[in-house]
């Protein structure tokens, strides 16, 4: 008697407790419109929206290795497995035709699609959120602008319970607060536009912060360095690990160009942040620039020696290989002088020349991954505006061993640190980051004649 | 002294170790197919087969190679009996100085080689590294169509022969 009470009281509260969640993860579907029947769209606000989008990164997730732009289909491997980006083309079946203004503001900063289901946070909402109501009407004219592309992304692929978009709820009501960027009055533009970029819409803590269990960011470790697709998003402010430490000139160069003398080329995800950021306003990139810098700096290296950069160094083939140092005893070493010096230690000027191995954060900095990642796969030719050094990738002639040789040779040799750890899987890493790379090299390398 | 297999043959190299295999090529056992274009990898004109993969061997020291299997444009073919994709370059006239020709036919042999089916996306993709300029490009590509073809008719031949 007495249990069967308690079964009824428990089953009570469960069903309480059940309803109350669901209650709270339910969302409303936004009435459908008709695309067709809208106005003209407003040209400048659309193409103010363009910019947006460029400074978002969106169409780097959007889009489908040789697929049209926007019209999503990309696999986004997580931890937890594949998700598809979707279609944002104002294609009325597969993409957001049928939404309104309202239902794409709701998408963009509390990750609810027109339907009402929850989104994924591969999606950077608790980015977005911050995005004001002026950039994000501007965006959706943007996108709505577009010529529509009917396509639809393949389902996700994720195991229960995550598969449940309800769950998504929870989730987010741990890690999202949906808060609007306010401005801090004790700062001046510049800085204010800087932050509202770099944490808004340029979603840069989304890879250079770490993420916890959950996939959420820590909040506590903002810009500690995280990782992306195979490769290490460095720490910013105070813990980076430059050998030079980063100021604003630099930060400005390197976004808006995409490579730096001192610092190398932007690689990985990073490309694709670079490619878009050659063609907004540069104000906007500079503002970014300038509140990244107030961060902080690393302590750097003090016995660095800068990039060679002479007047009057014309391009030249290599002619027989300049003379290299003496061939070391051991493997990495012997790799290193026989492969490596001639460019790195050519003295040729960048963008002839190699960067200064003391100078590479890929060799100095806190995990092996995009050291291995450029000696496997090389520096591909710029698809952006940026001219900067190439490097032949050396993954079809290096066997693992012979990498992660090479790999501690230059980690003591150039960073004076020791040997790394886990030098084995980030070379298994880093041939499967490479095999990603050329299944994408069609989109990235299509446009030729 | 280095021991290298090249086309089928096992060679004794006299050349130190740190050697990039192009000079040990061209200067040593005299085939000159592959050329020396930039030194840097960055031109393509020098590219060989190794393990069927296409590699630059002017940046690739011998001392990589030892017990690999090494390929050049001399094996696919001679003058007198040339090789499919050799054949398909002649048919379309995609040579126009022809220096950068041996290093694009190694790597398109080896592409095919992996993917016979290989699209003109993807071939132009695989081809990214290497530059002409002459401006032959079309032709390279119509000629690597051809050389698909041939070999799918030659792999099909065989197949009902058996």
């Amino acid at each position: 008697m007495k249990l069967r009470s308690v079964l009824l009281a428990l089953l009570v509260i469960g069903a309480i407790g059940g309803t109350a969640a669901l209650l709270y993860a339910w969302e409303a579907p936004i009435p459908s419109i008709d695309s067709r029947s809208a106005g003209a769209p407003d040209r400048a606000k659309a193409r103010r929206g363009a910019s947006l989008a460029l400074l978002g990164d969106c169409a780097t997730c959007h889009t489908a290795p040789g697929g049209l732009p926007y019209a999503g289909g990309l696999a986004m491997p997580t931890p937890f497995g594949t998700i598809y980006s979707t279609n944002i083309t104002p294609d009325p079946e597969t993409g957001i035709g049928r939404w309104s203004e309202a239902a794409f503001i709701r998408a963009l900063r509390s990750g609810v699609d027109r339907e009402g289901r929850h989104l994924y946070p591969a999606f950077p909402y608790d980015h977005f959120t911050r995005v004001s109501d002026d950039d994000a009407k501007a965006m959706y004219a943007f996108f709505m602008s577009i010529d529509p592309v009917r396509s639809s992304a393949p389902p996700n692929e994720l195991p229960f319970p995550l598969n449940v978009r309800l769950t998504l709820a929870g989730w987010k009501l741990m890690f999202l607060r949906q808060v609007r960027f306010v401005a801090d009055s004790s700062k001046d533009e510049k800085w204010n536009r800087g932050k509202y970029l770099v944490d808004g819409l340029g979603h840069c803590g989304a890879c250079h912060s770490p993420r916890n269990l959950l996939g959420a960011e820590k909040a506590s470790a903002s810009f500690e360095g995280g990782e992306a697709e195979g490769w290490r998003a460095y720490a910013l402010g105070r813990r980076s690990q430059s050998p030079v430490p980063w100021d604003e000139a630099a930060l400005t160069d390197y976004l808006a160009r995409g490579s730096h003398p001192q610092h190398g080329t932007a690689q990985g995800p990073m490309a694709n942040v670079v490619d878009n950021l050659s063609l907004v306003d540069s104000t906007d990139v500079s503002a970014m620039a300038h509140y990244l810098a107030s961060l902080g700096k690393g302590e750097g290296r003090k016995d660095v020696e800068t990039a060679p950069s002479g007047p009057g160094r014309l391009p030249q083939a290599a002619g027989i290989q300049a003379a290299t140092p003496s061939i070391p005893s051991d493997s990495g070493g012997a790799i290193y002088a026989a492969v490596c010096a001639s460019c790195h230690e050519g003295d040729r000027a960048l963008p002839l020349g190699g960067v200064r191995l003391g100078l590479s954060t890929a060799i100095g900095g806190e995990t092996p991954a995009n050291l291995v990642n450029l000696v496997v796969r090389g520096i591909p030719a710029s698809t952006g505006g940026s001219a900067h050094p190439i490097m032949p990738g050396f993954g079809d002639v290096l066997g693992d061993r012979q990498i992660s040789d090479l790999a501690n040779y230059l980690r003591t040799q150039f960073a004076g640190k020791s040997q790394w750890d886990g030098i084995g899987k980030a070379v298994a890493d880093a041939r499967v980051t490479g095999e990603l790379d050329s299944a994408t090299k069609s989109k990235r390398f299509g446009e030729g004649p | 002294m280095t021991t290298l297999t090249i086309n089928g043959e096992s060679r004794s190299i006299k050349a130190s170790p740190d050697t990039p295999l192009l000079y040990v090529l061209r200067d040593e056992l005299a085939l000159n197919a592959a050329k020396y274009g930039c030194g840097l990898g960055q031109c393509g004109a020098c590219t060989v087969i190794v393990d069927g993969k296409a590699i630059f061997s002017c940046i690739t020291p011998v001392m990589l190679l030892e017990g690999r299997t090494i390929t050049t444009l001399e094996g696919l073919g001679s003058p007198d009996a040339p090789g499919p994709m050799q054949r398909a370059f002649l048919a379309e006239q995609a040579a126009q100085c022809g220096y950068c020709i041996p290093g694009m036919i190694m790597r398109a042999q080896a592409l095919l080689n992996r993917d016979p089916h290989a699209t003109d996306e993807s071939i132009k993709g695989e081809l990214q590294p290497h530059l002409c300029r002459c401006g032959t490009h079309m032709r390279i590509l119509r000629a690597i169509r051809r050389a698909a073809e041939e070999m799918k008719l030659k792999t099909a031949d065989a197949r009902t022969r058996r």
